[in-house]
């Protein structure tokens, strides 16, 4: 049975495919959605400290001996450490000013990552292997479906479903909404309001950095693996809407699928698909889809 | 008051006392209703006549090539600047004008044999058209959204130059004949050409001044600081901020078919993102909002371009810790500081 | 801050002062290197060629000849606008006689065409496009090392030979990948063997998962990477994961580089097939150029194409030294003149249309059991002789060949 010229056994696996890219839209999108939604700052180096997450997994295998399993919890500290080193210093500073300095200054940032990573280890990609608790896979029929991609998509819908949770769930969650909605208010109730955004900063740079800890072992470790990737990021937090939490996750799931389509159909476009579809979501609805207006 | 730092249009700020992007209109204020004449404040005078002394005297003191490349690049930035600077909406994709320009050019003079004024007169009007749908289609965007959908066209026009066959994809459009200007300037020479190209980007360079000084600049101005009011007192801006785009997006697309003449080359470089983020740089460094700040921008990164071209990476975090610095400590830019110093904007 | 801001602004305004002006030389050979320093192509030339360059220099014995020969390098990042500038300042403003390597079939052209203008020399180690001895061959370039053509024919007809007859194309989609992918199907179909489906991805890519499932869906025993670089690797590092070799089809690499393998990694490249003009293990004489080679770049073997600008440049010299002059097409043709011989390619020539001719040879990537250390990757399966490695002068279209 064909659907468009193309086998249902086919489509199928390509569905899958695209669940799991979708995985990593998901989890890359969550964490700068996070620090948007609640901290209203652009984080144009979350390609940059995604590529750090991989990085960290790299060194602690090549320097320490550590394999992927203490590495799932090393990079994101490491790189969340980085990314709290980052708002302390700079980002602070630009809190009162106009947010697209944010972006500027995390653009920068990126520019400078990324330059001393290529300077060091060239563009070649060095590589990483997945455990061996998690190679082989499964044979589903309509196509292999390796292990390592399977563990991929339930990673991501855990921590996904899991940040949502806490932030839309539970007491920290309202504290850390309320104090993006009124600081001077909370800080008043005794909330230490500052620390609170370095470590909400923190850990949207700490899911960036899982999502490259992830990604190692299917892709080279190179240090432009998040120039490119970042642009897609930023069309599916601002497709799903800026601040919405939950219109990331949906978005960056769904972006996954409708480039996995398109990689069956129009394989070329593929690229360039999710800004066709930010364009016309942003002129129907311009917050988004599930974005907040005003 | 703020001073020359302004807000800009943002979306809704939960903060309402943010500072934002852009500059000051450097005229002193005259009232709206008036048929205003506004006058060349003197020092800006004086500014433009040591810019056009240097840039005569330049070509014979430095490789004129290397010239042409930093003059487009600056009345990119010029035009950029506009839209930044005096509406303070910030495009990333303005690549999009400077590249399609840039085929359009470079494509009627080779393959047309137009010569190259009419092929520089059809780039920009290539991306005067362009600049009127995109325009149409985003000017009710505003902050990270503008960003982020124009960031969207520039990527579609980006797909487009791939995939067509006249744009050559990664090759580009090769060998495109320098031609010879209304049939009396032989454009391969390289002193004859380089006066043609600072006669361009200074009739640009006029014509963004103009803009700014002018009625139509004080209407942007007031739409700028406060819309609302702009709008109760019957001004529409979104037809203000469209033409506005429009200007911003032709002058880019000047700049974008001159290149394509000069270095006899139309490629995808031109309308990579990347090249969007390079002209945010080069305004920011020269300094936003001011008049002569982009010209700075242009030739210092071009400047460092040149310079840090051997050594890898280093332009790349070069780069980057000018965008931290600048963004950090250097608001103003270089023209900014100058201005601040002085006194009087520049 | 004021201070700072001031000397902000004077460092900045200092900088402008001091962009290119003209050098003027004149009794010194100025050979320019200009490649990819820090990009995808970086390690498969990059800073090695340079290396390369200046072992030739010496090798030639240029200071006991009392020849001035320097050496200036450039990284045009793989785009053809720096490429085509740099080529115009070195040219115009610091005469500079002949540019060697260019990897990037792109730049090759644009830099061609700036040559051609100034009336100097270009010698491309490694930029592939077989346009540049076809339609675009002009009387001051050489194409020396390798060429789409002769990889597609190599890889192509070796392989249909050895029983892959069915092919799956993964290209991508640019023109060099079309190019590749448009040569390959055409030897393949010669040789008796079928396409049986094609697909393009977008360049760059770094998920394949999407496309290589067509390919296994396909069938075919052959899967063609009509690509190169990090889009190579990365698809044979996916391949691996989604078991492509296991499940009994072949890849075969249609522009790889020892380089490329050696950042896969045995485990994933065993058995991939490809072609290529040189192999440091492939005689003494090779061998012996490559440990030389090796200790001057951190222990890394040659790619094919940094032993193309040895030889590129060794043949240069010796034109110049018998002609007495760094004219540039009067070199070129002299270059055409002179019988080739270097430790590298051994005994060559160089046609009328600017193509080298030597060997080619198909390599097969060894299973990691087989290989007794770093760098020992490639066996040989086949040899195509000079005469048969590149495309017959008369098929090619350039305007320089009389008919």
């Amino acid at each position: 049975m064909t659907i468009f010229g193309v086998p249902t056994q086919a489509l199928f696996g390509q569905l899958l495919i695209g669940l799991i890219n979708g995985a990593f839209y998901a989890m890359l999108s969550l964490g700068l959605s996070v620090i948007f939604g609640l901290l209203n700052i652009i984080n144009f180096a979350h390609g940059a400290q995604y590529m750090l997450g991989a990085f960290v997994a790299y060194f602690a295998l090549s320097w320490a001996g550590l394999g992927y399993w203490p590495s799932l919890l090393i990079a994101p500290i490491v790189v969340g450490a980085f990314g709290m080193v980052i708002e302390r210093t700079m980002l602070k500073r630009l809190y009162q000013l106009d947010h697209l300095y944010g972006l500027l200054l995390t653009f920068g940032v990126a520019l400078v990552v990324q330059g001393v990573f290529r300077n060091e280890f060239g563009s070649s990609g060095l590589p990483y292997a997945a455990p061996p608790q998690l190679t082989g896979g499964y044979n589903l029929g309509f196509m292999f479906l390796p292990t390592y991609r399977g563990w991929v998509v339930v990673v991501s819908l855990v921590v996904c479903l899991g940040t949502w949770y806490v932030i839309e769930r539970t007491k920290l969650g309202s504290y850390l909404r309320a104090a993006t909605e009124n600081p001077a208010l909370v800080q008043a109730f005794g909330i230490n309001v500052p620390r609170m955004i370095t470590l909400t900063y923190g850990f949207g740079v700490a899911l960036a950095g899982l999502a490259g800890v992830l990604a190692a072992p299917i892709y080279q470790v190179n240090p432009l693996m998040g120039a490119d990737l970042i642009i897609v990021v930023f069309a599916v937090v601002v497709i799903g809407g800026l601040g919405s939490i939950m219109g990331s996750i949906i978005t960056g799931f769904g972006l996954g699928v409708i480039e996995g389509f398109t990689k069956v159909f129009y394989p070329e476009a593929s690229n360039t698909v999710i800004f066709v579809i930010m364009a016309v979501v942003l002129l129907v609805r311009p917050s988004g889809l599930f974005g907040r207006t005003a | 008051m703020t001073g020359p730092i302004d807000r800009i249009e943002t979306v809704p700020s939960r903060n309402a006392r943010r500072g934002g992007v852009g500059g000051e209109a450097s005229s002193p204020p005259t009232s709206i209703g008036k048929a205003a004449r506004i006058s060349v404040p003197p020092h800006q005078l004086a500014a433009f006549a040591v810019m056009v002394v240097v840039l005569i005297v330049a070509p014979f003191l430095v490789y004129p090539v290397f010239l042409m490349k930093a003059l487009c690049f600056a009345l990119f930035a010029c035009a950029f600047n506009l839209l930044i600077g005096y509406v303070g909406l910030l495009s990333f994709g303005h690549a999009a004008f400077l590249g399609s320009a840039g085929y359009a050019s470079a494509y009627t003079a080779k393959v047309w044999g137009l010569p190259p004024e009419l092929a520089i007169v059809f780039g920009t009007a290539v991306a005067c058209a362009l600049g009127v749908i995109i325009g149409a289609l985003t000017i009710r965007s505003r902050g990270i959204y503008f960003a982020n959908i124009t960031l969207a066209f520039a990527q579609m026009i980006f797909f487009f130059s791939v995939q067509a066959k006249f744009t050559g994809g990664e090759d580009g459009i090769q060998a495109v004949p320098r031609g010879t200007m209304l049939g009396v300037f032989d454009l391969r020479q390289n002193y004859t050409i380089y006066f043609v190209v600072l006669a361009i980007f200074l009739l640009g360079f006029l014509v963004i001044y103009r803009t700014i000084h002018s009625p139509f600049g004080q209407v942007l101005k007031a739409i700028r600081e406060n819309e609302p009011r702009a709008t109760s007192l019957g001004f529409q801006p979104e037809h203000y901020k469209l033409i506005a785009f429009v200007i911003s997006a032709t002058l880019s697309g000047t700049a974008g078919a001159t290149k394509a003449i000069v270095f006899q080359l139309a490629s995808l470089t031109d309308v990579h993102w990347t090249m969007s983020g390079e002209v945010v740089l080069m305004t920011l460094l020269g300094g936003m909002g001011t008049v002569f700040g982009p010209v700075v921008g242009a030739f210092l990164m071009i400047s460092l371009e040149h310079y840090l071209a051997q050594l890898g990476s280093w332009l790349t975090i070069v780069q980057g810790g000018i965008f931290i610095v600048c963004v950090l400590t250097f608001r103003r830019g270089v023209v900014g500081e100058l201005g601040r110093l002085l006194r009087k904007p520049l | 801050m004021t201070v700072m801001r001031a000397l902000v602004v004077a460092v900045a305004l200092l900088a402008v002062a001091l962009p290119a002006h003209a050098q003027i030389s004149d009794g010194v050979i100025k050979i320019g290197v200009m490649n990819d320093q820090s990009g995808t192509y970086a390690d498969l030339a990059g800073p090695g060629s340079v290396v390369a360059a200046k072992m030739a220099i010496e090798d030639f014995g240029a200071a006991k000849k009392n020849m001035k020969v320097e050496v200036l390098v450039a990284d045009h990042q793989n785009k053809p606008d720096v490429g085509s500038s740099i080529a115009r300042q070195w040219f115009d403003a610091d005469h500079v006689d002949v540019i060697v390597d260019v990897p990037t079939s792109s730049v090759v052209l644009a830099v061609n065409q700036v040559a051609r203008e100034k009336n100097k020399a270009l010698i491309v180690s490694t930029g592939a496009t077989s346009d540049l001895t076809g339609p675009q061959c002009s009387p001051n370039a050489i194409h020396w090392t390798y060429d789409t053509w002769s990889l597609a024919n190599g890889t192509g007809s070796a392989v249909v030979k050895t029983g892959g007859d069915t092919w799956f194309f993964l290209t991508a989609d640019y023109k060099f990948g079309h190019d590749l992918e448009r040569d390959t199907e055409a030897v393949v179909v010669k040789n008796g063997g079928k396409v049986v489906g094609k697909v393009r991805h977008p360049f760059p890519t770094s998920d394949f998962s999407s496309f290589l499932l067509q390919a296994q869906a396909s069938k075919a025993k052959v899967i063609g990477l009509a690509n190169a670089g990090a889009d190579t690797t990365n698809a044979i590092k996916q391949g691996a994961e989604f078991g492509i070799v296991k499940g009994g089809q072949q890849f075969a690499g249609l522009l790889v580089f020892l380089t490329d393998v050696h950042a896969l990694g045995l485990e994933k490249a065993q058995g991939l097939l490809l072609t290529e003009s040189f192999y440091w293990d492939l005689n003494d004489k090779t061998r012996a150029f490559s440990t030389r080679f090796a200790e001057r770049h951190h222990q890394a073997k040659p790619t094919m194409a940094q032993a193309g600008v040895y030889s590129s440049v060794l043949h240069y010299l010796k034109a110049v030294e018998a002609l007495k002059s760094d004219d540039g097409p009067k070199v070129i043709a002299k270059m055409k003149e002179l019988p080739t011989d270097d430790p590298v390619f051994g005994k060559g020539m160089v046609r009328a249309d600017g193509r080298k001719i030597h060997p080619m040879y198909l390599f097969e990537v060894k299973k990691p059991s087989e290989s007794k250390g770093a760098w020992d990757y490639y066996k040989v399966r086949a040899t195509i002789p000079a005469e048969q490695a590149f495309r017959p002068i008369d098929q090619g279209n350039c305007p320089l060949v009389k008919k």
